[in-house]
């Protein structure tokens, strides 16, 4: 499913004295099975961009359109519920709106609510458990006897169980400690490789884009300022500078690296395996010279 | 060194007629010296929180004795030293009890019938600590969670306390709220001979302590300086825990056949050695 | 995000009203309500609104906030209104139409009632337009700071109403978190039979609940931690300053009250 926002702006509030403008002329283009990264600051309307993914909010202005699904601002459109099994939404802690007697059913929630039968929802949910690598037993507890870690596991599941064909994750690792942010983010590596899913990643973490996704967009202040490949994107400090942000650590250490050595690397190191590799073919030419 | 703080021996169980839990801490022992910044790091659930709470008399061990500022912390001196500990925890919205900025910093000096002219002076001076003077009459869902773990600060500031405990203090901050409350932290540790416990996760944060207490499951799994305990390597990765990424990029670069005259914490002598090592003959 | 300043209808502003103690507004309005019931005639009810209005002026508060304050009793006013208007059978007949009669009585009363009304209404308004609801929560506290010796946790109430209103925005937020989290997921309060409404309410208030309760435990932790241990022996950061202000008030609803007295039929 094909992603696309049209010069899409919102207010909050529009039509009395608290009206703020928190989005403003956003163009984005988001292919079907395309992972994309959305980085900004806090307050720069990575929230309210990510609440129009799957029609939790309407734009006041522009459009949105989501696979066939079109929405004009200022235009009613009828029948939203269908787009939201279609686009998953995985907010930031996730494991706050659990709620369920079990963790089956706060599973089977979601796939329910789009008329999935309950036996097939059961399935799904069974081997989400396995496939999250959360132990059998927990099924039948409640999610509120549960780590914090696998809470999250819980609620993650319980958007997957919808088979969305779009995944959209806002700052998934927040709160977790450094083996469980590594682990969430291979786990929707893993789903985006062997399930084809559209992911859209909307972190503030620029080492977590660099790392995993093909398409970069950034938001400053409500509108999108720069969008593109990694490559182009990260390799572009000085642009990422006027919006007070910095180019992922690797990034910055080739260019160091680019600034004794007298020439540029071949390619942009986007992870530190590739820049250790792309050193270490250096090294060996120096060697062998 | 002076002694401010130590655990000797110290058990803990949250069930402890359960024999099959593991206890949350078991045979903890170590010294805090005045004027440290110790960083207490582990996985999730290796017992670090519950280390806060034995440290603060919100828990009171099964086995072993806290001591702090020379006495052995029991129910009757609680009250004293707490006045002498400040804590600031991980949910910056659940610690914030005033209905403004400065009602919440005020609370402690209330809760010790601080006179009204002496809490006016404190108030402002904590905020000013905390770089938080301009938003005395702001309320908590106005502000970041960066802002309001400096208020929380400022509130344990406020009555002068000779030891901070940071227990997740960042865990839920977004970057530029981790750095905000680190450089604080930092900035006060200049300023004044504060001793700061921190427990946390992260690398950043535990890179800025003297000494760095590293638990498992439940016990201290060894202690040192930053470069000690970092040099250590994958055996932390295995712990749960992650390296700072100078140190990453040292051991991948060996990998790949860089020579290095040892790994580093730090970038510049990452750079320096990869130059003199490989290029400069 | 729902962006709903006006809880307690409070708009901040600098006028002689806003700058009163909280302690004599409440007295005042307290009073007040006794007050009224002292007009009874078109000189005093005159006076009583000529009094109202001066103090609506004093607050500096746009009429379209009282007038809002109005529309929740709206319909009792009008039902009031004409309930008198056509059965008060008393005095010269002024209008009649087949079966309805309406009677000069019935309309003084219709009137006086209505002003009555329009009176409290605008004189509470005042009341909470004029104080933030921590300086209402400060005011109780203190006056009612006396009950303590008949067993009346005063101290213990403030805490619990301050730290309620403190936590209003924070909750309603996360409301709209959860709400949208479950609507995500295909939940839907707006659509379907009663049933099936009342239904998708449950995954709002379990997770609203459950953070509550963690709320609530968090915050007497760190309350424990900062010395809290309950009221004695703990002084007052934010001070009530009664001054020439107030006692002009309560002076001048004195010299109302006497002069509606004197001048009552």
């Amino acid at each position: 499913m094909d992603i696309e926002l049209q010069q899409v702006g919102y207010a909050y509030s529009k039509g009395t004295p608290f009206e703020k403008q928190a989005l403003t002329d956003v163009n984005l283009h988001i292919p079907s099975g395309s992972y994309q990264a959305i980085i900004g600051h806090t307050g720069s309307g990575k929230s309210t961009l990510l609440q129009h993914l799957n029609a939790l909010l309407k734009p006041t202005e522009g459009t949105v359109k989501l696979g066939d699904l079109e929405i004009q601002a200022k235009k009613k459109v009828k029948n939203l519920k269908p787009v939201r099994q279609k686009i998953g939404i995985v907010f930031q802690f996730p494991e706050h709106q659990l709620f369920d007697e079990t963790v089956l059913k706060d599973i089977m929630f979601g796939p329910l609510n789009f008329g999935v039968p309950a036996d097939e929802a059961e399935r799904r949910a069974r081997a989400l458990v396995e496939q999250l690598g959360l132990p059998e037993e927990v099924l039948e507890k409640s999610p509120f006897d549960l780590s914090g870690g696998q809470m999250r596991r819980v609620a993650i599941a319980g958007v997957l169980a919808m088979e969305p064909s779009v995944l959209v994750l806002d700052e998934p690792t927040a709160g977790l400690d450094p083996r469980g942010r590594q682990e969430i983010m291979e786990l929707f590596h893993r789903l985006y490789v062997e399930k084809g899913l559209t992911i859209i990643l909307v972190t503030h973490s620029m080492e977590d884009a660099a790392r995993y996704a093909n398409r970069v967009a950034i938001m400053h202040e409500g509108r999108c300022v720069l969008s593109g490949e990694p490559e182009e994107i990260f390799g572009d400090e000085l642009s990422l500078a006027a919006y007070r942000l910095s180019a992922p650590r690797v990034v910055r250490l080739q260019r160091r690296f680019e600034t004794l050595l007298g020439y540029p690397l071949d390619k942009l190191c986007l992870s530190e395996e590739q820049l250790a590799f792309e050193m270490g073919t250096i090294v060996r030419k120096e060697r062998d010279f | 060194m002076n002694e401010i703080l130590s655990l000797q021996d110290v058990t803990y169980s949250y069930s402890p007629e359960d024999s099959d839990m593991r206890k949350a801490v078991e045979g903890i022992s170590f010294t805090v010296n005045d004027g440290e910044w110790i960083a207490i790091v582990g996985h999730n659930g290796s017992g670090k929180s519950t280390m806060a709470k034995l440290m603060n008399g919100l828990l009171f061990p099964q086995e072993g004795e806290v001591r702090v500022l020379g006495e052995t912390l029991n129910e009757e001196n609680l009250w004293a030293i707490r006045s002498q500990m400040g804590m600031v925890f991980q949910n910056p919205d659940n610690q914030f009890v005033g209905a403004t900025v400065q009602d919440d910093v005020a609370f402690a000096l209330e809760n010790n019938g601080i006179p009204f002219e002496d809490m006016v002076i404190r108030v402002h001076e904590s905020l000013a600590q905390v770089k938080m003077e301009r938003f005395l009459n702001s309320e908590p869902h106005h502000l970041s969670g960066g802002q309001k773990q400096r208020v929380a600060i400022a509130g344990a500031l406020a009555l002068k306390p000779r030891i901070l405990i940071l227990d997740e203090a960042t865990s839920m901050l977004d970057p530029q709220g981790r750095e905000e409350v680190l450089a604080t932290v930092h900035k006060l540790r200049q300023d004044t001979q504060l001793t700061v416990l921190s427990i946390t996760h992260d690398l950043e944060e535990a890179l800025l302590a003297d000494r760095i207490v590293v638990m498992n499951k439940g016990k201290v799994y060894t202690e040192g300086t930053p470069s000690d305990i970092f040099a250590r390597g994958q055996e932390l990765v295995e712990l749960g825990l992650d390296l700072p990424f100078s140190l990453k990029m040292s051991s991948l670069m060996l990998a790949q056949g860089v020579s290095l005259e040892s790994v580093h914490m730090s970038e510049d002598e990452l750079v320096k050695d990869i130059w003199t090592s490989n290029f400069n003959k | 995000m729902m962006e709903k300043m006006i809880f307690g209808r409070y708009i901040p502003g600098d006028s002689f009203i806003h700058k009163l103690d909280p302690r004599s507004k409440l007295i005042f309005v307290f009073l007040f309500i006794a007050v009224v019931f002292l007009a009874n005639n078109a000189v005093t009810y005159a006076l009583l609104l000529a009094f109202t209005l001066l103090t609506v002026f004093f607050s500096r508060i746009r009429l379209y906030f009282l007038i809002n304050g109005l529309k929740p009793i709206i319909f009792l006013l009008v039902f009031t209104f004409l309930l008198h208007l056509f059965f008060t059978k008393e005095g010269d007949l002024l209008w009649k139409w087949q079966f309805i009669e309406v009677y000069e009585e019935g309309l003084r009363q219709g009137i006086f009632i209505s002003v009555r009304f329009m009176v409290l209404v605008f004189i509470t308004s005042i009341l909470t337009l004029t104080t933030s609801p921590i300086s209402i929560t400060d005011g109780m506290e203190v006056l009612l700071n006396p009950f303590k010796r008949f067993k009346l946790p005063v101290h213990e109430l403030a805490l619990m109403m301050s730290i309620s209103l403190r936590f209003i925005p924070t909750l309603m937020d996360e409301t709209d978190k959860i709400m949208k989290a479950q609507m995500a997921r295909g939940s839907d309060i707006s659509s379907g039979t009663m049933k099936e409404r009342l239904k998708a309410v449950v995954p709002l208030l379990i997770p609203l609940f459950v953070s509550a309760f963690k709320r609530a435990e968090d915050l007497a932790v760190a309350m424990e931690v900062r010395g809290y241990r309950g009221g004695e022996g703990r002084t007052r950061y934010r001070q009530l300053k009664w001054d020439w202000r107030d006692y002009m008030v309560l002076v001048l609803l004195a010299v109302v009250a006497v002069v509606l007295w004197w001048l009552r039929s």
